[in-house]
């Protein structure tokens, strides 16, 4: 867990992070290849013999949100922009690595109290307004900084209390390891399906990998699993999930009515806890691209709980993690070719 | 290069509506291809055929306007946008139609002018009656800015920079390509200001290995402009990212690579907001790598945008020598295989 | 009458099934084939093998609410689905899930309120179901999470051949989808009626993956609003100014020998038509024409009024004209009136 959320991997530049994620993979599946995009699918074959076999995809996406640099200014300071959507108000006073030429260590500086007038200091900082600061000359920044470079906020994962751990990129390297899990669980059971798990690029950007990797893979039934929201004061209580209650399984127009409802019986008949999250529309993650690529895929979605998303300290329980990884193997082995024919619809 | 772009800049084509500008276009390049065709949307294949790499090179010629929604009783045009336009550019422009009917945008009486909308303002082309401003404009016509090119020393102020500046690169790039194993497709898409939306359709027809899209961008060296590091003359730039697209990292090398062998001044460029046809064309099928070569350009969306000619000569230069490369998509693009 | 019950079907974006069934009952007689795919869109085709091959589009989903959470008092907590204006839902009637279980959107009484509240708008998150219940545990025991609520509504006749009701969008384009498909036309026709649309037009882009014709026809319903307070520039249409023709719209733009084809269509059969004047909002023909290597499509729509809202007004005179005009433009395709490809 710690490996793969310390590396980095932002929307577009998922190479060091990919290889990680197939070295732990590799030693639990049958193939594995890379297209040219970057995603990364994993095959684990069924055991169905009888004609062809169905075809579950599975969907974790590798890339994180993160900084680019875009302009050089004097005095060697760094100005960026977000990849992805980041609030500008959680990265002040935060570290940085710079990946430019060689690993830079930063700060993304902020005015000094004492210096700042009374009614700046209820405004929240603009991304535009901030900088980088290698603490280097603008000569030498520019011999090792370009434009285009990636900076992440420094973070090593953080062990809370019980199961707790915070950690950057959680969103979405807690699916990844959801999806390792179920592979691991897949080893002791019987699934007739095909399985192909995919670390997905760019999801952060607007779900672009998934879009390319199910277009390949065409499967049957498609799977995403990502991160949702758990509940902190403010947010309203349907808004949110709880940490520690197992999985959410999501309900609406983005999911296949009778997905979700075999994913819940499993749930049940193995008294593997889960929430319920219903959502109205086209939800912000995998799910939505996969849904409505070539002629429609039925679909289905698996969220981890977790507080202050798209910040560098997101937060979750890792109890949550095994138990949907377990979900999603029992969910899996339960698939033969008489479930995939019941999905045409009503 | 300089008659090459003012011709494009003048010629008539807003989204929706290229046959001039498309026409123009075909017969610049008909000579120097195997074969053009055009889709059912308007975009113009014009394609050399290869053995190599199927490379897809996408140059917008759709530039922004006004569509007519409603004509009045006294035969003034009421209209709504058609692409990215900033009403207040719009106050007192001179406009255009297919037909060649020209205008004046005037505007309603308003207290606060920063509540300029487009909803304000109507489209005058000195007409008495509805009758009389039937005659020459229908419902659904679109004009745009009505403007002549001009040259001030190595640079040119024109409409619709963005982007027959583009199209004259890879206009001039077709002409000038030397032979090679790679098949061409410079595809002249329709649409984008839209949306992006002949080069979705035409990237799906095509199937390339990769593609480029050739466009303009913005630039950060005007009195107090939003933080970019582009600057007009100081070279084409090889896009690292915008809103539609992060440029495949293996294409920015290899565009890097071949500038610096080449003696090639470029920049890099990240545009925070604003997309290209790259985006649409890397999201095909199975994924597309795609990059994109942008030519700064200052005053973006308004008639009096400027261009610098060197930029446009490098770029030619760029777009020619990666497209005679010899381009091994393997090496390019490993796949992993365990 | 078919308009009416396909009005007072529930079928909210995800939740079509009423209005499939419905439809299926209706038309199954009267084409070659019936499917369905992974998202629930309705396929029916007839005259397999003609050539051109037409899809001709509706979408079933209505706008509606989503069940997300209780109150200890049983009051459900509810999000919308599509787009609604949060202002229309104050004081109505609903009904949730495949029983319809009756519920009321209450508002706080006015006497109870400040005079600074009573100038707001009531947002969702104030906004409530009430099913009658007096606590959580009896309203999980008629409604789940995840449960739709659809506006409760039946049909009536009003002022000059008009009708009041919920759901018009797009139920009356349905209507004219199920009448065209009683006929016979000298092409393939593949009739699509769609789901979620209002939600992002998910449905048809699958649809027209799958099909893959050369053209397609999208029946849709539009807004009206050409009421007082409203100048005539913005009334997008008018009531009883017959079917509307799309320019343009953010998902779209129409090419010109769709504009031609069609004004041509209906001033040869002498069918009242005007242009929507608005070019924002979108409809299923903007993802289906960029399906594939491009799809050349048209969009024809019924004017409506209070579009989105459970009381909404549509003219019979125009909807037969939407009728009248889709069968014209089907005839002139059919008869060779569209060029399908590019030129060399």
């Amino acid at each position: 867990m710690k490996d793969i959320c310390e590396a980095p991997g932002v929307s577009g530049y998922e190479e060091y992070v990919a290889k990680i994620v197939r070295a732990a993979f590799c030693a639990h599946v049958d193939e594995v290849r890379q297209d040219r995009m970057g995603n990364v699918v994993f095959l684990k074959r069924g055991s169905d013999s009888g004609g062809r076999r169905p075809r579950i995809l599975l969907a974790a996406h590798l890339d994180e949100i993160g900084l680019m640099v875009t302009k050089i200014e004097e005095g060697g300071f760094l100005r960026f922009s977000a990849v992805g959507g980041i609030d500008p108000r959680t990265v002040v006073g935060q570290e940085v690595i710079l990946y430019g030429r060689e690993k830079l260590s930063g700060v993304i500086g902020v005015k000094p109290p004492h210096l700042t007038p009374a009614d700046e200091l209820s405004k929240g900082h603009k991304m535009e307004d901030l900088h980088i600061d290698v603490a280097l000359t603008e000569e030498s920044a520019r011999k090792l900084v370009a434009v285009g470079d990636l900076a992440l906020i420094r973070r090593e994962l953080i062990q809370l209390a019980g199961s707790t751990v915070a950690a950057k990129a959680m969103d979405d390297r807690a699916g990844l390891a959801v999806l390792l899990s179920c592979l691991q669980e897949l080893e002791r059971l019987r699934h007739a399906a095909d399985v192909y798990a995919v670390a997905t690029v760019q999801e952060e950007v607007g779900v672009r990998g998934a879009a390319m990797a199910t277009y390949g893979v065409v499967p049957d039934i498609g799977i995403a699993v990502d991160v949702t929201h758990a509940e902190m004061p403010g947010v309203l209580e349907h808004e949110a999930c709880k940490l520690g209650k197992g999985p959410g399984i999501t309900v609406g127009p983005n999911i296949h009515p009778k997905i979700s409802e075999e994913i819940i019986r499993v749930a049940k008949e193995y008294r593997l806890p889960y929430q319920l999250e219903a959502f109205p529309g086209p939800t912000g993650t995998d799910a939505r691209a996969i849904q409505v690529t070539r002629g429609g895929i039925p679909t289905g979605l698996l969220s981890i709980p977790l507080r202050y998303m798209h910040t560098s300290v997101e937060l979750l329980d890792m109890d949550d993690l095994k138990l949907s990884g377990r979900l999603l193997a029992y969910f899996i082995a339960g698939v033969d070719s008489a479930f995939v024919e019941g999905l045409s619809c009503c | 290069m300089k008659e090459l772009l003012k011709k494009l800049s003048e010629t008539y084509g807003p989204s929706g509506r290229e046959e001039q500008i498309s026409r123009v276009i075909r017969e610049e390049i008909k000579d120097y291809v195997d074969e053009t065709y055009t889709d059912n949307m308007g975009n113009l294949y014009a394609v050399k055929k290869g053995s190599g790499a199927k490379i897809m090179v996408a140059a917008h010629m759709d530039e922004i306007g006004m569509i007519v929604t409603h004509i009045d009783d006294k035969g003034f045009l009421r209209f709504s946008n058609v692409g990215g336009l900033s009403p207040h550019v719009l106050l007192g422009q001179r406009v255009i139609f297919a037909n060649g009917s020209q205008g004046t945008v005037g505007m309603e009486k308003l207290e606060e002018i920063n509540k300029l909308k487009l909803e304000k303002l109507y489209i005058d082309i000195g007409a008495t009656t509805k009758d009389d401003a039937r005659k020459h404009i229908k419902v659904g016509d679109i004009a745009t800015y009505h403007r002549e090119a001009t040259i001030v020393g190595n640079r040119v102020i024109g409409k619709a920079m963005d982007n027959r500046a583009g199209c004259a690169v890879l206009v001039k790039a077709i002409q000038e390509l030397a032979q090679t194993e790679n098949e061409v497709y410079a595809v002249f898409t329709s649409q984008e200001e839209v949306g992006l939306r002949g080069s979705r359709i035409s990237t799906y027809r095509i199937n390339p290995d990769l593609g480029l899209a050739v466009d303009i961008t913005m630039v950060g060296d005007t009195p107090e402009a939003p933080t970019m590091d582009v600057s007009l003359g100081k070279g084409p730039t090889v896009k690292i990212k915008d809103a539609s697209v992060i440029c495949h990292p293996r294409l920015k090398e290899k565009l890097s690579e071949i500038a610096e062998k080449n003696e090639i001044p470029y920049q890099y460029e990240v545009l925070t907001a604003g997309g290209t046809d790259a985006g649409a064309i890397h999201l095909t099928k199975e994924g597309i790598p795609a990059g994109v070569i942008s030519i700064p350009c200052r005053y973006v969306h308004t008639p009096g945008e400027m261009v610098d000619l060197d930029d446009l000569a490098h770029a030619v230069k760029l777009l020619k020598a990666f497209l005679s490369a010899p381009l091994e998509m393997r090496e390019i693009f490993p796949c992993h295989l365990e | 009458m078919l308009l009416k019950r396909l009005s007072e079907a529930s079928g909210a974006s995800g939740d079509e099934g009423e209005v499939r069934s419905l439809l299926k009952e209706e038309l199954s007689l009267h084409v070659e084939e019936v499917t369905t795919d992974a998202l629930g869109n309705l396929y029916l085709k007839k005259g397999f093998g003609r050539k051109p091959r037409v899809m001709v589009a509706a979408h079933m989903d209505e706008v509606g609410l989503m069940v997300v959470g209780y109150e200890k008092s049983g009051l459900l907590r509810v999000v919308k689905v599509g787009s609604i204006d949060d202002r229309v839902l104050a004081s109505k009637v609903v009904s949730i899930g495949k029983d319809r279980i009756a519920g009321v959107i209450g508002a706080k009484a006015v006497h109870l309120q400040k005079p600074d509240e009573r100038t707001k708008a009531i947002d969702i998150n104030n906004l409530y179901i009430d099913l009658g219940v007096r606590s959580q545990e009896e309203a999980e025991k008629l409604v789940k999470i995840g449960d739709y609520a659809t506006f409760t509504a039946k049909v009536r006749e009003a002022g000059d051949n008009c009708l009041i009701g919920k759901a018009f969008d797009n139920r009356a384009g349905c209507a004219v989808l199920a009448e065209l498909l009683k006929e016979d036309f000298d092409l393939e026709l593949n009739a699509v009626f769609t789901v979620q649309e209002e939600v992002g037009l998910r449905g048809a882009g699958v649809a027209a993956y799958s099909i893959h014709p050369d053209v397609a026809l999208v029946i849709e319903t539009t807004a009206a609003a050409d009421v007082v307070g409203s100048k005539e520039a913005a009334y997008v249409t008018k009531l009883g100014d017959g079917p509307a023709l799309t320019l343009m719209d953010s998902t779209y733009m129409a090419p010109q020998q769709i504009l031609d084809l069609v004004a041509e269509t209906a001033e040869k059969l002498a069918i009242p038509y005007q242009f929507r004047r608005l070019t924002t909002a979108g409809t299923d023909a903007g993802i289906i024409s960029q399906t594939h290597a491009g799809i050349l499509s048209a969009v024809i729509s019924i004017p409506c009024r209070y579009i989105h809202s459970p009381a909404s007004i549509i003219n019979l005179d125009d909807w037969q004209n939407t009728l009248r005009l889709a069968r014209g433009i089907l005839n002139a395709i059919a008869e060779g009136g569209l060029r399908l490809e590019g030129t060399a």
